[in-house]
């Protein structure tokens, strides 16, 4: 993990290959993270993965997250790691919800890391985040005929309501 | 196509054109290939014993070869991780060991270590080494589930038989221990939830004497049969860095010659105070990822022996009462405790917001939880990052190319657990 002087470091050095990319760092529990904007993402992660000194070259995971009600809304989180060094970076892209009728869009990075594919189709799948050249952004685990983006947290858990044989006559049709 | 062609080729050719997006009719120099080199894109699955689980595969076969291969998962997707939004700290725990339901003592580990982090709560050095004792003996049941399975998937049906013998031993183990055989919910935020019974001991040191002789038959019943060696050797070779492209770690990585292992590159728990080896594979086919794991199997019963040579005295869980349960007994003489133990059971504990990455070394690969805590009682999103999920974009790598036969041995050499890729 680069410690907190070091990711500072970092950051700024981004901000000056990349104007603007890295909006704010934290460390936290001895884990350090960059957010950045979404536009910049590709740029902050080739950057990590590519200068000298830095090559995170392997993700490690990629998560979507919900901080609702905080804005901006979304989260697409990049577990990067730097194997000879054993050093672990977090990039958070912070997304803002577009409104009603539109979704949340940022660059894919399978480009960058293979590795990203099924995790940017499981982000689509729950969050409804489009990855833009994602070369088969389906969704995964949930059936392609669902509507809605379960493990946003504004999406109610719910439940089917269980019908029992007694009350048939009052809920007609209910296998419909 | 000639009009003199036989029937059957005639549907196989309708069935190539309807269900593959790109038929392949001509050769690069124009040629009309013979109707069995055409690609026939056929169905895999879901409910197949070698697929291991609930997967489905979508194979585009010229002739015996396969040429294209696309996994579809997601049949027992159960939505753990939106379920666990809505439980408290402590109610998570039981939900995420069912995702890789072989390996369930490191969901627990992954999980109970992420939110350990979020509370900066250091956990007592005997819990420490029960969690490793319980972590390891859980490694070799996956592996022995996994031995058995792969082997009577290329024939070897008396191995199923010896593996199950031996994994029920553990199962005996974890139920004298944790009180269940799987899904024991034995590991707790901040510690464990017992100390380990008498006799534990005795019948574990038992089990450790035997297993490395065990090991040995395994490999003497698989290591001289023909069958198993030919279709194992040199089948389903991925080069090392398209691998790590490809997000694969554990056994499969190790198989192709990375000594990767987190047990080892940053030691979690007590994982720095024992003595163990990584296995490493030269050649990264199916022959060698059977080595690795049952190598592996060799070394986790080396740090069982360590730890209950070394296991310190003293108490099993924290003792912080914010987070962990008042003993028992002071529940009827202590007010403060009554309180707490209330509090706990109903509210649960509340966490400071923040997010963290955990991983654990399970025994498919890197085994990762991801917790955003708000400050409430229960997690904003728990998040596990499994490693058959990834591993398997590499089933692509391994099968393209080869027959069709060594699809079901690349996927079984895989070790995919379908209940931690859909979660």
């Amino acid at each position: 993990m680069p410690d907190a002087a070091g990711l500072e470091l970092i950051a700024q050095e981004l901000n000056e290959v990349a104007p603007g990319s890295v909006s704010g760092t934290y460390h936290e529990h001895g884990q350090a993270c960059l957010i950045v904007s979404p536009e910049r993402v590709l740029d902050v992660l080739r950057w990590l993965r590519d200068t000298p000194g830095q090559e995170y070259r392997f993700l490690a995971s990629l998560h979507g997250a919900d901080y609702l009600p905080a804005r901006p809304r979304f989260g697409v989180l990049y577990e990067l790691l730097n194997m000879p060094r054993v050093e672990r970076i977090r990039v958070r892209a912070a997304l803002d919800d577009p409104g009603e009728g539109s979704l949340p869009e940022i660059d894919s990075c399978v480009e960058l890391f293979p590795t990203a594919e099924f995790h940017e189709r499981e982000v689509y799948d729950f969050f409804g985040i489009v990855f833009r050249g994602h070369p088969d952004l389906r969704r995964i685990l949930l059936p392609e005929d669902y509507v809605g983006w379960p493990l946003r947290r504004d999406f109610p858990i719910g439940g089917e309501p269980v019908i029992f044989t007694r009350d048939e006559p009052s809920v007609p049709r209910w296998f419909e | 196509m000639s009009a003199t062609a036989h029937p059957r080729d005639r549907i196989s050719r309708t069935a190539a054109e309807v269900m593959s997006r790109a038929p392949v009719e001509l050769t690069p120099e124009g040629e009309v290939l013979e109707p069995e080199q055409e690609l026939m894109t056929i169905n895999m699955g879901p409910h197949h014993p070698a697929t291991h689980g609930v997967l489905r595969l979508l194979v585009s076969l010229q002739g015996e070869v396969v040429r294209d291969l696309k996994p579809v998962m997601g049949y027992v997707h159960t939505g753990i991780e939106k379920n666990c939004e809505d439980k408290s700290y402590w109610k998570v725990i039981p939900f995420v060991e069912r995702m890789d339901y072989l390996s369930y003592f490191f969901n627990m580990e992954a999980f109970c270590g992420a939110v350990e982090r979020l509370l900066e709560l250091e956990i007592p050095p005997r819990a420490k080494y029960l969690r490793v004792i319980h972590l390891e003996l859980n490694r070799i049941h996956s592996h022995l589930v996994w031995l058995g399975t792969s082997a009577l998937d290329l024939g070897a049906m008396s191995m199923f038989f010896y593996c199950f013998r031996d994994r029920d031993r553990i199962l005996d183990l974890f139920e004298m221990s944790t009180g269940q055989r799987m899904h024991t919910r034995y590991f707790q935020v901040g510690g464990v939830f017992e100390d380990i019974p008498l006799g534990f001991e005795r019948k574990l040191r038992e089990f450790c004497a035997e297993m490395p002789e065990r090991v040995e038959q395994y490999l003497a019943i698989l290591d001289r049969n023909e069958i198993f060696l030919r279709r194992t050797r040199d089948v389903g070779i991925v080069p090392r860095e398209r691998l790590l492209e490809l997000g694969v770690t554990g056994p499969l990585l190790r198989a192709a010659g990375e000594p990767w292992d987190l047990r080892k590159v940053s030691p979690y728990l007590a994982y720095g105070d024992f003595d163990f080896k990584i296995p490493v594979g030269t050649v990264g086919d199916g022959y060698d990822r059977y080595r690795v794991r049952v190598r592996e199997i060799v070394e986790s019963v080396r740090i069982i022996e360590q730890a209950l040579d070394g296991l310190p005295e003293g108490p099993w869980i924290a003792d912080d009462r914010k987070y962990v349960l008042p003993p028992r007994h002071e529940l009827s003489t202590s007010m403060e405790a009554l309180i707490h133990h209330f509090k706990l059971v109903t509210e649960g504990f509340r966490v400071p917001p923040g997010e963290v990455y955990n991983p654990v070394e399970s025994p498919r690969g890197e085994l990762g939880c991801f917790v955003v805590a708000d400050g409430s009682a229960k997690p904003a999103r728990v998040h596990f990052r499994d490693p058959s999920f990834v591993n398997l974009q590499a089933l692509r790598d391994m099968c393209v190319g080869g027959y069709v036969a060594d699809l079901i041995q690349n996927l079984a050499m895989l070790d995919p657990i379908l209940g931690g890729i859909d979660r």
